[in-house]
């Protein structure tokens, strides 16, 4: 048993330099070490479900992409999943593919910009950068083929409100072929680089049976050895048709939810090549109702994160009854005060970092202030001046080559 | 037959009043209604029997006079069984945490936004609401309405 007298209780949140977002943990610390973590949660309730009740399924779907920043698609595909389940409606073939397909380059840029946030929490900056600007090129192929970097507004009742051209299809195979180039170096970078294997195993364990009874999901649960992945198991929009493998690891660790996340990837650039090469013919949307008749259904995607369950009641009108909404993270905060138990202060970012809490990014341009005027850079412009930058002070950032990348 | 009609010839046998009160929606679906005397047997025996190890969220419902609640379970091979009860208003449902741990954020939301009662639920911060949120006011009650800016404060 602790001995209470020498147990200090710090406080980190709800604002918090190591925090991405609002969340309060309150940590009893002996020495360095954590014995016990209460969490409080809520911060960011927006009310986002009794605001689904007052407008319209349409309205809805753009209600509901805004739940996240990062996985905005899995919200929309969620919910609009619930509402043509329960209006019968068929979802065209080629629509399927196309919810897929964003759906997966989205599984991409969330996965990317996790490997970042995991280096910058320990300390390797490195990291940060290289897979940030990688996950640029997955942004903007989202901003060519849905007018938007995030909350890409693709989804609608029925189907999806943007085709894509055949002159785009080369383009997302270009993207990919340069990805899994760069991801395989990070996996090398993983499995080789013996500072960051130590850094992060034994960090933030999680067993496989503290996992179930906690109920984690996605990656922080497969990390864990827990074979569950809703694309798999309960396969909706083109899954069935798409061969691939779910990924596991059995060291309950961060370093295994590292692994977990590097080998999906893999996994992703296979399927949205399989997309791309498969992609049907035809229509993209069938014509939905206003008023979805009475009934009731439940939807489950599986987000970057994990699973995310969408439950709309419909009363015959034109708006939900009750619309219910478990993001992935809900879920996955209950098992973070269980990894930090016995471990140190120090991890506490990087072990919350592992469950890939929720935070959004959305500017693509940014306004540099000086102190005659402003001026609005776009992203090419931003990219020269950089290099220039650095130019000037004797370092010519052009001239260093990586790997996979052609145009260095 | 399909693994969801063995789930529910499995429900059937084991609990009779259940007839006519199971539902297959589609392969992975099955909706299960029961009263809520009989609820921690059926909930009981979907987790343990039925292997139902997996509780998706917990969903509650403005019924005017009663409170609904549908517990979402799942299980591996990816079918859902979703159980419905209700309780009149102001009675008191048991919690779910001896079987689920990690089910207590789900019922807390329960608390805060229907006002629902949770017997057993080990202490804990409140969640989604704020500390100082006014007592009594549930958000996701059907005849609930933000009070004008300015009142909450006073």
């Amino acid at each position: 048993m602790p001995d209470k007298e020498r147990i200090v209780r710090v406080p980190i949140g709800p604002q918090h330099p190591a925090l991405k977002e609002p969340e309060s943990f309150m940590v009893d610390l002996q020495g360095e070490k954590i014995s016990a973590v209460t969490l409080r949660l809520g911060y960011n309730h927006r009310g986002i479900e009794k605001g689904c009740e007052e407008r319209t399924y349409v309205q809805d779907v753009y209600l509901v992409e805004r739940v996240c920043g990062i996985c905005s698609h899995s919200h929309s595909t969620a919910f609009v999943q619930a509402v043509e389940e329960i209006a019968g409606l068929e979802l065209p073939h080629r629509a399927a593919y196309i919810r897929t397909l964003i759906a997966e380059l989205e599984r991409v840029h969330s996965h990317l910009l996790w490997l970042g946030v995991a280096g910058h929490e320990i300390g390797f900056d490195t990291l940060l950068m290289y897979t940030w600007r990688d996950r640029e090129q997955v942004m903007d192929l989202f901003a060519e083929l849905t007018g938007n970097r995030v909350n890409y507004g693709i989804n609608t009742v029925g189907g999806v409100r943007r085709d894509i051209s055949p002159e785009q299809l080369p383009r997302i195979l270009k993207v990919v072929d340069a990805l899994e180039e760069r991801t395989k170096y990070y996996i090398e970078l993983a499995m080789t680089e013996e500072t960051l294997a130590q850094r992060l195993s034994g960090v933030g364990k999680l067993s496989k049976e503290d996992a179930v009874l906690l109920g984690a999901v996605g990656p922080t649960a497969r990390a864990s050895g827990v074979d569950r992945d809703t694309r798999r198991d309960d396969p909706y929009a083109a899954y069935g048709e798409l061969e691939f493998q779910v990924v596991t690891d059995d060291r309950c660790d961060v370093f295994g939810r590292a692994v977990v996340r590097l080998g999906e990837l893999m996994q992703t650039y296979s399927m949205i090549r399989q997309l791309v090469r498969q992609m049907p013919e035809g229509p993209i949307t069938v014509k939905a109702p206003l008023r979805i008749p009475a009934g009731e259904a439940v939807s489950r995607y599986e987000a970057p994160r994990g699973e995310d369950v969408h439950y709309v009641k419909a009363n015959g009108t034109d708006k939900p009854e009750r619309v219910k909404i478990r993001a992935p993270t809900l879920a996955n905060t209950q098992s973070v005060a269980k990894m930090l138990e016995d471990g140190y202060l120090a991890d506490l970012p990087i072990v919350v970092a592992a469950i890939d809490p929720c935070f959004s990014c959305t500017d693509r341009m940014i306004a540099v202030k000086t102190r005659e005027d402003a001026r609005t850079m776009g992203w090419e412009e931003l990219v020269q001046y950089g290099v220039r930058w650095y130019r000037e002070r004797g370092v010519d950032v052009s001239k260093i080559k990586m790997r996979g990348d052609s145009t260095a | 037959m399909s693994d969801a009609e063995t789930v529910v010839a499995k429900l059937v046998a084991k609990f009779p009043s259940l007839t006519g009160r199971v539902n297959v929606q589609r392969a992975t679906r099955v909706w299960v209604e029961v009263d809520r005397q009989a609820f921690a047997g059926v909930f009981h025996f979907l987790v343990k029997d039925l292997e139902f190890s997996n509780l998706c969220m917990i969903t509650g419902l403005d019924e005017g006079a009663d409170l609904g609640f549908i517990y979402h379970l799942a299980r591996n091979g990816g079918l859902m069984a979703n159980v419905k009860t209700r309780c009149t208003k102001g009675e008191s449902m048991q919690t779910i945490t001896p079987t689920f741990l990690g089910g207590g954020i789900y019922e807390r939301e329960l608390m805060d936004l229907f006002g629902a009662r949770i017997a057993g639920l080990p202490e804990g911060r409140r969640y989604p609401l704020p500390d100082n949120w006014p007592k009594g006011e549930h958000p996701l009650l059907k005849d609930w309405r933000p009070r004008e800016k300015g009142a909450q404060d006073a």
